[in-house]
């Protein structure tokens, strides 16, 4: 790597307009974002520069509290089914024969490559009250209608009611796990990859079964890659803004809708401006946690 | 080779059987965690799967099979909006990933090639926009736009699209230059080659595979976002995803499918290609 000083022009050159074009699209509009946040709502809906914290005590209250303490619930909810259903996926790949390996790892992705948005609109087809979900049990339902009937027990059931699976916060719940299982399994993956299989095999020969081998051995082995993809599951989910708002009902709106409604129809910048504020903070605590386990983790050598 | 010649080179029975055993550390041969695999596997494609299964489907909204059919494509190739949000969407991602690519490229060269006081700091600024959530981008840009009195349309998407492709351009080339041969350079210089000779002619080469892999990126990127585009298109800017997106709001068509598939289908297949390209980055190099 070479001193920046020893040809400044070449430096320059690369690096001038790259940067240049990230302060002014991109530094620029958080700052005034920033500054925003600290504003007045006029009454035109316009945004009166001020000094003012009142947009911050606003998000406490309770109306907007419930909000966000909502997203906190079902980024944590995500976070904690993506972490059951991943681990046992991770493992699977990292213990299988070195031909599956990658076919496997590939089939994780693949989905990952399609488009968000189609990626959610395609839960609600699954979902809704004559979505595939409730045709299943539909058939299901009337299946064991014809066994009852057929053994003398007419009318056991009753007739079928399609259940409300959309627009609340488990659909939302569902779509945010279908689309942030890639970035548990992944970073998880690569640290049971590089995992000294001495030590299980150690642990096994000693006595120990598979399950004891698993909590006492592996598991804190992994961590850092777990704590890795598991902070960013949380992070994308509590910021995410498109699956509740198809996915979602006017119960489960998640801090990001709150934004996206405050820069819309509420018209109210910078309320939206203090929350959006409120989310990167929030963010960036997240990104130093998991910057600070991988920091660790690099100190000890399994 | 004869049978009695394989009968001996075949392991005794005991032995045989225990080989066939999962072993101790073989979890993915056991039954359960295979069950475990493939309900995600389930969970990860039938969604999608039925997706695209449902476009081809001879039935308005009814969600048993019906038959085959292409009238729904026929029915999105003559959209006219959707034509023209397609459109819309082209001329965005192209002209994001020629300027994102040349600007990402030569900052991933520069972070890769020279020592600079602040550079940790300034390598998690430059990386920030691949990690904030993308509706605070959103709404900054939206504000940014309303604050320099600037109309919301082709250009103001384009020009965020660019700023959230630097990024991803810079650390995809600057991946590539992690396998780059120092020695070729010196080499060049002392063969007296000028600073410009040596980067044109040794430098930019081996950069190639890098950059048409991060254009790759940049180009889905700016093809597939939604939200940040959503706060920063205007009236007669709808580019696809958002026409896709009032689509879904209306009713769920198998037009809509029609015209999901057909993104689906091109952005697999940049990025299968992108990621070709990558993979055979990764291998020794012919310089």
């Amino acid at each position: 790597m070479r001193d920046w000083r020893r040809n400044k022009a070449a430096f320059g050159l690369l690096i001038g307009p790259a940067s240049l074009w990230l302060v002014v699209f991109f530094t620029l509009p958080l700052a005034i974002v920033w500054v925003y946040s600290f504003g007045l709502k006029g009454p035109q809906g316009q945004t009166i520069l001020a000094l003012t914290f009142e947009n911050y005590t606003r998000a406490l209250d309770w109306l907007y509290l419930e909000i966000i303490l909502k997203s906190l619930w079902i980024a944590l909810a995500t976070t904690a089914i993506c972490v059951i259903m991943g681990f046992p996926l991770a493992m699977g790949i990292a213990f299988a024969p070195k031909s599956l390996k990658n076919p496997l790892l590939l089939l994780v992705i693949l989905p990952f490559w399609t488009n968000l948005l189609i990626r959610t609109y395609a839960w609600i087809a699954v979902l809704r009250t004559r979505g595939f979900l409730n045709f299943g049990l539909e058939w299901l339902h009337d299946g064991f209608a014809a066994v009852a009937a057929a053994v003398g027990l007419d009318d056991l059931l009753g007739p079928f009611q399609p259940l409300e699976l959309l627009y609340n916060q488990y659909a939302v719940v569902i779509g945010l796990v279908y689309v942030h299982l890639p970035f548990l399994v992944l970073p998880l993956y690569a640290t049971l990859e590089k995992l000294d299989r001495g030590y299980l095999e150690a642990s096994l020969d000693l006595g120990a079964g598979h399950w004891r081998t698993l909590v006492s051995i592996t598991l804190p082995l992994v961590m850092p890659g777990l704590v890795s993809g598991g902070l960013l599951v949380f992070i994308m989910s509590m910021g995410n803004f498109l699956t509740p708002d198809l996915l979602g009902g006017t119960s489960s709106l998640m801090i990001g809708n709150l934004i996206a409604r405050q820069y819309g129809a509420a018209r109210d910048w910078p309320f939206g401006s203090a929350l959006s504020f409120l989310l990167l903070y929030a963010t960036f605590i997240a990104l130093w946690v998991r910057a600070a386990v991988a920091q660790r983790s690099k100190g000890l050598s399994y | 080779m004869t049978a009695t010649a394989t009968k001996a080179l075949a392991p005794p029975r005991a032995q045989r059987r225990r080989r066939d055993r999962a072993g101790p550390l073989e979890y993915t041969r056991r039954r359960w965690l295979q069950i475990v695999i493939l309900a995600n596997f389930v969970f990860l494609y039938f969604p999608i799967v039925s997706l695209i299964a449902f476009s081809f489907n001879d039935s308005k909204r009814n969600i048993t099979w019906q038959g085959f059919t292409l009238k729904y494509y026929v029915k999105a190739f003559n959209n006219t909006a959707l034509h023209e949000a397609f459109g819309h969407s082209m001329i965005i991602a192209t002209t994001s990933t020629l300027v994102s690519t040349v600007l990402g490229a030569a900052l991933g060269l520069a972070l890769y090639r020279y020592r600079f006081p602040g550079k940790g700091p300034f390598e998690g600024w430059v990386h920030l926009p691949i990690m904030i959530p993308e509706v605070s981008m959103g709404v900054a840009m939206l504000a940014f736009f309303a604050r320099v009195d600037l109309p919301l349309g082709l250009f103001t998407i384009t020009v965020s699209h660019i700023a959230f492709s630097i990024p991803f351009v810079a650390v995809v080339a600057r991946a590539r230059m992690a396998g780059f041969d120092h020695a070729l350079e010196e080499a060049s210089r002392d063969l007296g080659a000028t600073e410009w000779q040596t980067f044109w002619n040794v430098t930019f080469p081996y950069m190639v595979p890098g950059i048409v892999a991060g254009a790759l990126l940049a180009f889905t990127l700016s093809l597939d976002d939604f939200v940040i585009t959503f706060f920063t298109s205007g009236p007669g800017s709808t580019t696809f995803p958002i026409k896709i997106y009032s689509m879904v709001r209306f009713s769920v068509t198998p037009e809509v499918n029609a015209a999901s598939t057909v993104l689906i289908v091109i952005t697999l297949t940049l990025t299968v290609t992108a990621m070709v390209i990558q993979s055979r980055m990764g291998r020794k190099p012919r310089a």
